[in-house]
């Protein structure tokens, strides 16, 4: 028994001990990201664009990277709802969950979800050579919805797939078809999800480089244009971290505080709808 | 009135079998869009010579793949050296020591680590783990490094995936039902032994899985290793030199890739590799698991 | 009272939470007899029995007051080796639980957990205690297969052979037939009846006629108190308390 107790013990101390280590990281991780970002931030740097010389300006703020990532994540969020919630719908009422088709596009999703962003930023970058499109918002904007619908699918399907039956079986024996039963019944039930999903696919799609570097293009001027190039902010802390000015690098730390602190308030906000959606699953 | 809502859903049942016939297909279009594009580079250099070669020198012609092939397998199997211990062992703490509590605590963190963008990981790497690299850690081990190296990569990655692992495994040990741990330990067992020789044995599958799950996204992991890699294109001798993966090759010379011929088609055959390969395991890793889960009965 | 007990148990209160479980239970349970502890649904049998082997110390938020002795220690006390606890007990569930190895590393997980390494004495304990179990006939062909691959009435069978191979002295059943078909429920109750001899058993049952069947002593709780106790025959020809007399009439369930 002696020796049980000290076997328990040991990886006890262990386990603490790598439990630790993880959370540490991340506090570590935020406590820089504010230590660098705070000071940077101030009033122009959030109402400035950069000004002077090609990315090296030592004046101005960021604010090309933070319209520009804001119009990224928003356009190919709902690019990517326009695909994804028929997908989704479809599946789960038109189609039986044993249905090959929807175990195809189910495993189609799955795969297309453990793809790396940069494939997706090579075969966006392909697809703009096809048509002729210059590194733009729009071949942005193309580029990330590829890369979140699967994101975005996977979350949604999840929470479909725990409607009750009996729910849908209701709304058909009253008479609905079965897109008044998609649109009234299932994706109501299912709407915190279908937000959470949104939310979290848009979080995604702000922060991600790899998909951007090829196909957006960065530029140091505001700019709403769909056929120009637009600034994000992961490639704002990339490139203006990797120059040897303070007052640029600066800019590069407030980018990583904008950004952090918008994917906490995701994080947060969709955590609060995850708690609110499942008071409302009839068990 | 019975019409109109016919057509309707004609029509939106059409919509919708579309978009869902498009993403069965959309795989197969981007395996077919790169392999397009790599083909120039293709018909010139056998594929051998591409593959193996050890020498990139894409002005003077020279495209070979092996140092970055090898790179990415050293950081990817660091990081997962690193993680899979570490995520083990408090996974087994979060599921069976801690309270439910502590538990809940836990979720926002977890789920916070797992939204942080790569670049921020990167911004963090490069001010925390490369200088502690370079003053501390190289030189315990005798060894000289800029901090640049595979080590960083594989610290900042190993960071990246506990979330994804962690998150799966205490899960599925969530679901190894009470009356087992109850019967194990009405026996006499300890915590410890139970976890042992019985949880860990029936969450098994869905450990494997959520380890083979952050292995795949270690080896896709972009920017964060760009930052701290160090990006020299050769194979790394040891964990405190420079290594160059192909994810921060595709990525990093996206300026001059128009400028030399057939350094464009060099980088998409890149990406095409990088997605054959993820697309392999991915499979591999499915079967590997099914096979798992038929003989723990 | 007259016997010897096995176990006693004095001003037991069992709190889940706020929730009042067990309220300040005293007895004395018979040593080597079945005693049987009755009662309708959410009275507190089960947090009863599994506080003989501190399985409710896996409650959140659970809070045990009083004292259950057996053989002179208190096994609430902090400082007892659960452990040790644990192995003096053998729980038989309402459901069978084998666990995720072969029928042969079930039976031999107690002993090997408890430090018996040698291959031969392994053998030797499988094999005796699926005899006693009854089950050696059935599964001594396929020993290395998986336990889940047997019926439930054989996986019920298969977990008392793994209970007791860890040479408990007391035996506690939570109701363990309600999930067999007849002709299983009757071997295990059967075998209750050959072990008492050896052991301490105490059974938890809705069954009121399977009580009358097993039962030496009886308990009868009703919502966490115990109404009253005393030998079978008193209990179920002459109640003393009018609650009792109702339940075992079956007006109350």
């Amino acid at each position: 028994m002696d020796f049980r107790k000290i076997e328990e013990n040991f990886f006890k101390v262990l386990m603490i001990f790598s439990t630790l280590i993880i959370f540490a990281s991340l506090f570590w991780i935020l406590i820089i990201v504010a230590i660098k970002g705070i000071p940077a931030m101030n009033l122009a740097m959030i109402t400035q664009a950069p000004k002077g010389g090609f990315y090296l300006g030592k004046e101005g703020g960021i604010l090309n990277a933070i319209i520009g990532s804001l119009l990224v994540a928003s356009g190919s969020t709902v690019l990517a709802l326009i695909l994804s919630l028929p997908i989704v719908l479809y599946i789960n009422v038109y189609l039986t969950k044993k249905s090959r088709l929807a175990m195809f596009t189910r495993f189609s999703l799955d795969v297309l979800w453990g793809i790396p962003s940069i494939v997706y930023g090579a075969f966006g970058f392909s697809i703009m050579l096809f048509f002729g499109l210059r590194a733009s918002l729009l071949g942005g904007i193309i580029t990330v919805a590829l890369l979140i619908i699967p994101i975005m699918s996977r979350a949604m399907d999840e929470v479909m797939q725990m409607v009750p039956i009996e729910l849908i079986s209701a709304s058909y024996s009253l008479g609905a078809n079965r897109l008044e039963t998609a649109l009234k019944v299932v994706a109501r039930q299912a709407l915190p999800g279908v937000l959470t999903a949104v939310l979290i696919a848009f979080g995604r799609g702000i922060g991600d480089a790899a998909s951007v570097i090829f196909t957006a293009g960065y530029t140091d001027s505001v700019s709403f244009s769909l056929f120009r190039p637009v600034a994000t902010l992961p490639l704002a802390i990339f490139y203006q971290l990797g120059t040897p000015f303070p007052e640029v690098q600066a800019r590069a730390h407030a980018s990583s505080l904008i950004l952090t602190i918008i994917i906490m308030l995701i994080s947060i906000a969709s955590r609060y709808l995850t708690k609110k959606f499942k008071s409302f699953v009839v068990k | 009135m019975d019409l109109k809502r016919t057509i309707r859903e004609k029509i939106a049942t059409s919509i919708m079998l579309v978009f869902t016939g498009l993403s069965c297909v959309l795989l197969f279009v981007m395996i077919f869009a790169l392999y397009f594009r790599s083909r120039p580079i293709l018909f010139i250099k056998p594929i051998q010579d591409l593959l193996f070669g050890t020498v990139w020198a894409p002005s003077r012609g020279e495209f070979g793949f092996f140092p970055f092939i090898i790179g990415t397998l050293w950081v990817t199997l660091v990081s997962v050296a690193i993680a899979v211990p570490l995520c083990l062992l408090s996974s087994i703490y979060l599921s069976e020591y801690a309270g439910a509590r502590i538990r809940e605590w836990t979720k926002t963190p977890i789920d916070l680590l797992a939204g942080l963008p790569s670049v921020v990981y990167g911004v963090w790497g490069l001010l925390v783990v490369v200088p502690v690299i370079k003053d501390y850690i190289a030189p315990l081990f005798g060894s000289f490094s800029t901090g640049y190296c595979v080590l960083a990569a594989g610290i900042v990655l190993a960071i990246m995936i506990f979330p994804v692992i962690i998150h799966i495994s205490v899960e599925v040990m969530g679901y190894v039902p009470r009356e087992i741990r109850e019967a194990s330990l009405a026996l006499g067992a300890t915590r410890w032994q139970t976890v042992k020789y019985v949880i860990i044995r029936k969450a098994l599958p869905g450990i494997i899985a959520g380890f083979m799950l952050g292995l795949s996204r270690a080896f896709g992991e972009t920017m964060a290793v760009l930052m701290v890699a160090g990006n020299v294109p050769r194979i790394p001798k040891s964990v405190f030199q420079p290594v160059y993966t192909l994810p921060a090759l595709i990525a990093n010379n996206y300026g001059e890739m128009l400028s030399i011929p057939l350094y464009d088609s060099a980088l998409l055959l890149a990406s095409f590799i990088l997605l054959l390969v993820v697309l392999i395991f991915n499979i591999i890793s499915r079967l590997f698991l099914s096979r798992i889960e038929r003989s723990i009965r | 009272m007259g016997f010897k007990s096995h176990i006693q148990v004095r001003n037991l209160n069992v709190y889940y939470g706020k929730n009042h479980v067990l309220k300040n239970i005293t007895v004395d349970i018979p040593d080597k007899k079945i005693t049987v502890i009755i009662g309708p649904s959410g009275c507190g049998k089960t947090t009863l029995l599994k506080s003989f082997n501190r399985l409710i110390d896996l409650v959140d938020g659970v809070n045990a007051t009083g004292e259950i002795l057996v053989d002179g220690v208190n096994i609430l006390d902090p400082k007892t080796e659960v452990v040790d606890v644990r192995k003096k007990m053998g729980l038989l569930s309402q459901k069978p639980y084998p666990l995720p190895m072969s029928i042969y590393d079930n039976i031999a997980y107690g002993p090997r957990i408890h430090g018996m390494r040698n291959k031969k004495d392994l053998d030797k304990i499988v094999e005796h205690y699926l005899r006693e179990a009854s089950l050696w006939e059935e599964v001594k062909e396929r020993l290395n297969e998986p336990a889940s691959g047997l019926s439930v009435g054989q996986q019920q069978r298969l977990c008392l052979a793994r209970g007791l191979a860890v040479e408990p002295e007391i035996i506690l059943g939570d109701e363990p037939t309600s999930a067999l078909d007849p002709a299983s429920s009757q071997r295990i109750e059967q075998k209750f009846l050959e072990l008492k001899n050896r052991y301490t058993i105490v059974v938890v049952t809705h069954i009121l006629r399977q009580a009358k069947r097993l039962a030496d002593y009886i308990l009868f709780l009703y919502m966490g108190e115990l109404i009253e106790h005393g030998p079978a025959q008193e209990i179920f020809e002459n109640p003393n308390q009018e609650l009792t007399r109702e339940y075992i009439r079956g007006i109350i369930s």
